[in-house]
């Protein structure tokens, strides 16, 4: 298994397109570790500064729909080479959300009054999340405030992480 | 209990249920392009699995990226290249006869109803057209797609969109998708089936159903899926007419795949399109829509025409009524990319490119294009593109640029205006 959790980078908006996590100009490359400079180029979100901002995170949390738009894993990807293998937010398209999956990462869906709460009191500070994968839970804390949040993952999500992604276990059994 | 047209489709190609929510459905078409597909065939080889589940099931087009721009782009062209050869893969579009992959498949009679179809390309919905389960998918699921022949989903909601009422003149399948989208957001369909309904889309040719498929996705939608009927076997009877002994039968076959009357929705809409105006997009998602009269008088700088959403046959001929006898703005840059050779040959053939030429377009080979900022046609920083596309990420078409999207008579019309303007309003 991957190893989730770090510090947080804080997203606020809803609706962050696959064209903005990795631009299509990219796609042309093979390798994965290519895309790693190029993560979040496109964006549109006040004040963010992908270089600045991204520096030591390896988690993010942000709002809705997560990943909308091209079905590029290079997504996924361009996350993986960055060192986040988890993003927790109200919701994912459907497949940004499995790609995620496929490759052995976390796309973790909370209630929209929790995401809330985690803007709220974390996301003007250093924050760190850990993951307790057996027990389904992650647990935020920036020194001064810690909160555990528990949430749902189908048993198909958690065998693929579990078992390092898709290929491997569908090849075996069909 | 009755079923919606995607739940007959899961019980038809069902092969496993490893777990409660999860279905893994037997593969009729697994479709490829040269920017998702190497990256899975590279990883395939890796792991010592570079097979193929069978060839006949697997078409393949070079579409994104041609002819190749760079080095990069020629070897994703020839890694996929190899591929098909070295696999038999009959079924194999390269340059001279390859096209933007959601048109080019259907116009080869590759999808049929009650298929199921994927592919690397999130616009994969587009084949829904057909009566077909067609869902983009990542480079993993293509992978497995490729070696097994299956693909895993969730058990499909459905939401059913009743599009009712008369379409006004100069008003299109891509003003109503434009319509439907800005109506329930780009989140409104995520991890849904859509299934279009109504007497509009019973009247509608099958390239206006694939522009209206084709955008389901930015909806969030898995697939958008239409009933198959006549309009469909109309379409398919060249290729089908060796299967079934008359198109009666052929449609009896296929009404196999409608929806039950009793059928469970999660949700219905109706849409009436009486009243719907042409619509075009503000902003950098396509839910940010306003009518085309509310936007009028924006200048733009290029206007591009094609797309796997609006660069068919149809598509052309709507813009050329509009352009016929006109040039276009001096400051506007027009480029049409006819989205296959046989649009391309029927366009010339009818006179229709030559329209497009002597308004002052420039007319260009079926690619993917500037429509993901990848070659032909990208915008400089600040610059405003007229679009028939599908997307106005910012950035999709190039660092700093705008795209509206709008229906093909939109567009040309700000071709002809140099501003965003109304295409009825335009020919009087």
């Amino acid at each position: 298994m991957k190893p989730f959790g770090g510090n947080v980078l804080f997203l606020d908006r809803s609706d962050i397109n696959t064209d903005e996590i990795i631009p299509a100009k990219y796609l042309t490359e093979i390798s994965k570790e290519a895309l790693k400079p190029h993560l979040l180029e496109d964006l549109k979100l006040e004040g963010f500064d992908p270089i600045r901002d991204l520096k030591g995170k390896t988690a993010i949390v942000t709002r809705k729909n997560f990943g909308c738009g091209s079905s590029r894993e290079h997504a996924p990807w361009a996350l993986e080479v960055n060192g986040i293998h988890i993003v927790v937010a109200e919701n994912f398209a459907r497949i940004f959300r499995q790609n995620m999956f496929n490759c052995g990462m976390l796309a973790i869906e909370l209630p929209s009054e929790t995401i809330d709460e985690l803007f709220r009191i974390f996301s003007k500070s250093e924050t760190h999340v850990e993951v307790d994968f057996p027990n389904d839970r992650l647990t935020f804390s920036n020194g001064k405030t810690k909160k555990t949040y528990s949430y749902h993952l189908s048993p198909f999500d958690k065998t693929l992480v579990e078992a390092g992604g898709w290929v491997e276990y569908a090849d075996a059994k069909y | 209990m009755g079923k919606t047209i995607a739940e007959k489709i899961f019980d038809a190609h069902e092969v496993d249920r490893p777990f409660p929510d999860v279905r893994v459905l037997r593969l009729d078409r697994v479709l490829c392009h040269e920017i998702t597909t190497p990256t899975a065939i590279d990883d395939l080889i890796r792991r010592g699995k570079d097979r193929v589940f069978d060839p006949e099931k697997i078409k393949a087009v070079i579409d994104h990226v041609s002819p190749a721009k760079d080095e990069k782009t020629a070897l994703q062209g020839k890694i996929l290249r190899d591929w098909v050869r070295r696999h038999g893969i009959k079924d194999f579009f390269d340059i001279g006869s390859n096209g933007v992959c959601h048109a080019l498949f259907p116009e080869k009679g590759f999808i049929r109803p009650g298929f199921t179809v994927i592919m690397g390309d999130s616009h994969t919905c587009t084949h829904g057209a057909f009566g077909a389960f067609a869902a983009g998918v990542g480079t993993t699921d293509l992978e497995v797609g490729i070696l097994k022949g299956v693909c895993a989903f969730r058990s499909p909601k459905t939401i059913r969109i009743n599009v009712v009422g008369r379409l006004p003149a100069g008003v299109f399948a891509k003003d109503m998708i434009l319509g439907i989208i800005g109506k329930i957001g780009v989140n409104g369909a995520t991890d849904r089936v859509i299934e279009f309904h109504g007497p509009v889309i019973s009247a509608m040719s099958m390239e206006s159903r694939m522009t209206l498929c084709n955008m389901a996705v930015e909806a969030g939608a898995t697939s958008g899926i239409c009933q198959p009927d006549e309009t469909t076997v109309e379409y398919l009877w060249p290729f089908i007419k060796g299967e079934f002994s008359s198109k009666k039968k052929a449609l009896e076959a296929f009404l196999k795949w409608k929806s039950d009357p009793d059928a469970s929705y999660e949700k219905v809409i109706d849409f009436d399109v009486s009243n719907l105006e042409p619509l075009v997009t503000f902003g950098y998602k396509p839910d940010q829509v306003k009518p085309v009269r509310e936007m009028e008088g924006t200048k733009v700088d290029q206007v591009y025409i094609g797309s796997c959403t609006n660069g068919r046959y149809e598509d052309l001929e709507v813009a050329a009524a509009v352009l016929k006898g006109k040039k276009i703005h001096p400051h506007v840059r027009g480029v049409l990319a006819p989205a296959t050779p046989e649009v391309y040959r029927k366009a010339l053939e009818a006179g229709i490119l030559k329209i497009f030429l002597d308004a002052g377009f420039c007319v260009t080979n079926p690619t993917c294009g500037a429509c993901l900022g990848m070659s032909n046609g990208v915008l400089a920083p600040g610059e405003v593109c007229a679009s028939t596309t599908n997307r106005n990420f910012n950035g999709r078409m190039g660092k700093g640029g705008m795209i509206h999207l709008m229906s093909p008579a939109t567009a040309a019309a700000t071709a002809v205006a140099g501003v965003i303007t109304n295409s009825p309003l335009y020919a009087r």
